[in-house]
């Protein structure tokens, strides 16, 4: 970028926040510079394998959160009264309860009834049922469906009464209503939403840290305590999030741009 | 009673002078906590709303990346991060005044950081809030000659008040949730008071089983609370049911 191109690019930024964003700058070269930061090249590869761990569990339990909480949100809004208390119970106690609390109960609580059973020793599950991810992911599976089939159930019902009596009008059976217009408005309805939904479920993936999982935040406390040093391996793990927080919203905007719908 | 419904040996477990006991108190100081939290972060909102909507030009872009950055970071990160970091403030600033390093009273801690976190989101809610009261009845309160702070506390406050109450119970909620996270820097409250009596009894099931219930048992009662604030705080308003 030539000179001039860069000074009128300036002038289009208020002067106070030029003095800020230098402020910022030197700050965050001071902390570069005056923190201790030459454990990153020997942990690098033990990050990344952290940061990874991350992503495919908030990937992996927001699909299958988001799959479980479409028959949640309908059960409760067309579901026989049976159905739809269940779902809403389901509901009220995840989002009812704390999250590390689900967690330790799954891994702890679940996690010691097992053993007791001959049968479930012997299967081919045992030796996913001693490790930890698959109760991390479950219970970050159960969080994401507890409180997006909330979210589904209200969307449900925020469908207009008459797009449906029209595709009614127009014969089509209750499956292919459900299918073509009722799925697809709900979900265009709940669309907006789900970027912000997404940012809190990946808040809440360090929580499996706690039982043994090796994710960002476990990689990072593991490090805090080989090396004895308090701030700057949370400063990284603060940034990584801010940077996949960013990076979630972003891609959210993109999909939404460059969506069908409207 | 408890000893038909649950069995002998879990009523053993929970009664008060045991593990009940221990639970019980984990639970007062949640509650503890997640009160002065909630209260610290509605003063932080207030004043942060204030500053995004009136402020100058710099403040609003501090609050800005205030907002912007606690709402990005995992909770947990923030805890660990503001009480590290709030613990060495203070032993810093007192061993400039010549005094000798304090164990700072977990309570006061947890209630900190909480607040700070809680505050962020606040800003957002009671500025959303402030936003929506029609502008007509601040400027008519101005044009009668009200200082700025009798315009907030007899008319922007109450005013703004119905349409921040959905969030703020929202908020609640969360922060009696977020406190289990204090947990991890070892805060006895209701999480690790349970975590202790597990690991000691070893009937994981049973205490994890309690605790939420007991969480629940908040949520539900906070619940039925915020419709009858909810109900009052509309009394005059037009509904939205129509």
């Amino acid at each position: 970028m030539s000179w001039n191109a860069m000074k009128q690019t300036l002038a289009g930024v208020p002067r106070h926040r030029l003095i800020l964003g230098g402020v910022l700058i030197a700050l965050v070269m001071a902390l570069a510079l005056t923190m201790r930061w030459d454990w990153l090249p020997q942990y690098a590869p033990m990050i990344a394998q952290g940061v990874w761990t991350t992503i495919w569990l908030l990937v992996v339990s927001v699909v299958l959160g988001f799959l479980l909480a479409v028959p949640i949100g309908l059960a409760q809004v067309v579901g026989p009264w049976p159905v739809a208390r269940l779902a809403a119970g389901f509901c009220t106690l995840i989002r009812g309860t704390p999250l590390l609390i689900q967690i330790f109960f799954l891994y702890y609580g679940l996690g010691s009834l097992f053993p007791q059973f001959p049968e479930i020793r012997s299967s081919w599950m045992w030796p996913y049922l001693r490790e930890a991810w698959p109760y991390a992911l479950l219970a970050l599976t159960l969080s994401f469906a507890g409180y997006e089939g909330e979210i589904m159930r209200g969307a449900f019902a925020g469908v207009p009464k008459g797009e449906l009596e029209a595709a009614r009008a127009f014969g089509m059976p209750r499956r292919k209503i459900l299918r073509r217009i009722w799925l697809p408005r709900a979900i265009q309805r709940v669309a907006p939403t789900l970027a912000g939904e997404v940012v809190l479920q990946l808040k809440s993936t360090p929580l499996v840290a706690t039982i043994t999982v090796f994710d960002a935040y476990g990689v990072i406390s593991r490090i805090r305590s080989d090396t004895y040093i308090t701030y700057e391996p949370l400063l990284l793990l603060a940034l990584i999030y801010v940077v996949l927080a960013a990076v979630i919203v972003r891609a959210f905007r993109y999909l939404e741009r460059h969506s069908q719908a409207r | 009673m408890i000893e038909f419904l649950l069995g002998a040996e879990t009523a053993q477990l929970l009664a008060l002078d045991s593990w009940g006991g221990a639970l019980w108190r984990g639970l007062l100081a949640t509650l503890q906590i997640a009160l002065g939290g909630y209260a610290l972060g509605i003063v932080i909102g207030i004043g942060g709303a204030f500053g995004k909507l009136y402020g100058g030009p710099v403040l609003r872009d501090l609050l800005a990346l205030y907002t912007t950055l606690v709402r990005a970071v995992p909770e947990l990160v923030l805890i660990l991060l503001l009480f590290y970091a709030g613990n060495s403030l203070i032993n810093l600033l007192l061993a400039q005044l010549g005094a000798g390093p304090i164990e700072i009273n977990g309570l006061v801690a947890g209630i900190y950081v909480i607040g700070i976190v809680q505050g962020a989101y606040t800003t957002e809610v009671i500025r959303g809030a402030i936003l929506a009261v029609p502008p007509g009845q601040i400027e008519a309160a101005r044009a009668f000659g009200m200082p700025p702070f009798k315009v907030l506390r007899r008319i922007t406050l109450p005013a703004m008040l119905p349409y921040a109450l959905p969030g703020l119970a929202n908020l609640w909620l969360i922060a009696t949730k977020d406190t289990a996270l204090l947990s991890i820097v070892g805060f006895s409250e209701l999480t690790l008071a349970t975590k202790q009596a597990a690991g000691a009894t070893k009937a994981y099931f049973t205490f994890y089983a309690v605790a939420a219930g007991l969480y629940l048992t908040v949520t539900l009662v906070s619940m039925r609370g915020i419709r009858w604030l909810e109900r009052r705080s509309r009394r005059g308003l037009q509904s939205v049911e129509g």
